[in-house]
């Protein structure tokens, strides 16, 4: 084998081994940032050992003894300098030896147990509402899914630096704030998986339509972002909001090559060819929600969405589209998370279902909403609007006021062709 | 990328021979740990082939041949279908599979296609298909 042969492979062990590693180990030291450093220092003696050695048959166990090993050096080491500072006698030590050999059985035996409860954890701390989104979203992409600062800055295309800092600070924060590496309590269980829900679906968006930058997805991004979701979901399989959230990024994942144009271009929803949609995902995302809604009578936030997303994905054509199930879905999205961009949403529906008019009329209800002051979709809506009721002039005033207001040059683009388009129209009649 | 991961068939597998318990056991323990980790997107199972068939193609001409088949190690007994990062997690995965029968076996592991591994080549029928779409679109509007 090749150096960079074994590269790629120890890359490949890391990628499946490392979140279990740091988890066993966190459990064992009680934080999660030193965890990961013993974790690197165990990559680190692979990636010396194998090229020479060749790849053990089990790399996993291999690279289990390795951290095992560092995190043993390193409790003799503090231990060590502890001794120092008290200055103890020799009686001391010989009860050191015998704490030493309880805690080398104690990593045994974490490592060897049933490392689901350890990942659960290593979740929701990583995922820790102490975090800001950002901190959160690039811990759990280095410590769940095991990609490099650098594979994370590609991705959210920061400079290396910035992702660097912040999953340092992330980690001081959960140190100085002792956050403690345990599952939640059941009264705070809710709370702190939404947060880690929110962050998934952060990831997600940020491949699903990259908010900066040329290209209108970055499908490395989702792609993470969904195998973070179905991990997510197997760890708590009773959650219906876990379910629902794979749920709703398997069927919108589904629509990614049928959403781009053959020059970049986004393809809105209605004018997708469907026989582009990846039946697969579809498939997967349909059975992910018949199982939120197996578990549970009433649908969390997520699963609407996804109830939605399934409203599109059974219709062969646009033309089948179930508005009215789609306007009722967003109104029952709006009663248990009511939010302005929820509105909008119902709006657009209810206009499909009952009407352009009735629709631009809850748009405009919503025209004082500050958290709409600045979100393009806004007046992209309320131009679509308009140009179904004839009122092309205030139809393209809109759609350049949207493309003013988007940071993605993709999305920019579609909306100023819309405007000139609703120009044309105009000149045509 | 995806990855069609296959399990090549044995002389059992033809004779229609169903894996033992243990077999069953430990591949169900690994299917569940492709799952848990987010990797198996899915998967099946393949009769023998002498519940198969053939349809050979010359020209314009097709001959349907029943199955079995001789050839067995070059035939399918199941297949998976991955979501890795690459290669060479496909790789590490399949060698912490148990062997799927007794004796001897292989797994292939082939990369899927996928649309931008078409390149340049198929941007012209792509865009013939855009097109299309937009003129289906136009002619709603109207």
């Amino acid at each position: 084998m090749t150096a960079s042969a074994t590269h790629g492979a120890i890359d490949a062990v890391w990628r499946i081994e490392s979140a279990k590693i740091i988890a066993g180990l966190a459990r064992i030291v009680r934080d999660v940032g030193l965890a990961e450093e013993l974790a690197q220092d165990a990559l680190v003696a692979a990636l010396e050992r194998w090229p020479e050695s060749g790849i053990p048959d089990n790399p996993g166990a291999w690279l289990m003894a390795a951290a095992k090993n560092r995190a043993l050096d390193y409790y003799r080491r503090t231990k060590l300098l502890e001794r120092k500072h008290e200055e103890l006698g020799r009686e001391i030590e010989a009860e050191h030896e015998m704490a030493a050999a309880d805690f080398a059985a104690a990593v045994d035996s974490a490592l060897d147990d049933d490392i689901g409860d350890d990942l659960l954890r290593l979740v929701f701390v990583a995922c820790h509402p102490v975090l800001s989104t950002e901190a959160r979203a690039a811990l759990t992409l280095r410590l769940l899914c095991g990609l490099t600062t650098d594979e994370i800055a590609r991705a959210f295309l920061v400079p290396e630096p910035t992702i660097a800092q912040r999953i340092v600070r992330a980690k001081r924060t959960l140190a100085e704030t002792r956050v403690p590496f345990e599952v939640p309590r059941k009264d705070e269980l809710a709370a702190r998986l939404a947060s880690v829900l929110e962050v998934v679906y952060l990831v997600f968006n940020e491949g699903y339509s990259a908010t900066a930058g040329e290209d209108w997805m970055r499908p490395a991004l989702c792609g993470e972002a969904l195998r973070l979701g179905r991990i997510v979901a197997e760890l708590v399989p009773q959650e219906p909001e876990a379910h629902g959230l794979v749920a709703l990024m398997e069927i919108q994942a589904s629509r990614a090559l049928a959403r781009i144009g053959p020059s970049g271009e986004p393809i809105l929803l209605l004018d997708q060819d469907r026989s582009r949609w990846d039946h697969l995902l579809v498939r997967r995302g349909l059975a992910a929600l018949a199982r939120a809604e197996e578990l549970d009578g009433r649908l969390g936030p997520y699963a609407l969405q996804a109830a939605i997303a399934a409203c599109h994905a059974r219709s062969r054509t646009a033309e089948e589209t179930d508005w009215t199930r789609i306007a009722a879905l967003y109104d029952a999205l709006a009663q248990i998370a009511p939010s302005p961009v929820v509105e909008l949403n119902r709006a657009v529906a209810v206009a499909m279902a009952f009407g352009a008019a009735e629709g631009l009329a809850l748009v405009d209800a919503l025209a004082s909403e500050p958290a709409l002051k600045h979100y393009h979709l806004m007046p992209a809506v309320r131009g679509d609007l308009l140009v179904k009721l004839g009122r092309l002039d205030e139809a393209r005033a809109e759609f350049e006021r949207a493309a003013s207001l988007t940071r993605n040059a993709r999305e920019k683009k579609l909306l100023l062709d819309r405007a000139s388009a609703s120009y044309k129209i105009r000149v045509v009649k | 990328m995806r990855f069609m991961v296959m399990v090549r068939a044995t002389k059992d597998s033809e004779a229609g021979v169903l894996p033992d318990e243990k077999i069953l056991t430990e591949m169900g323990k690994f299917n569940e740990e492709l799952v848990k980790a987010g990797v198996m997107l899915a998967g099946e199972g393949l009769q023998a082939s002498s519940k198969g068939a053939r349809v050979r193609f010359s020209g314009s001409k097709r001959t349907v041949i029943d199955g079995p088949f001789a050839e067995t190690k070059e035939l399918i007994a199941g297949f998976w279908l991955w979501q890795a990062k690459s290669k060479e997690e496909a790789i590490e995965w399949v060698k912490r599979c148990p062997n799927p029968f007794s004796g001897e076996s292989e797994i292939e592991i082939r990369q899927v296609f996928e649309a931008e591994d078409f390149g340049a080549e198929f941007t012209p029928a792509l865009r013939k298909q855009e097109e299309r779409i937009r003129a289906r679109a136009a002619a709603k509007k109207k």
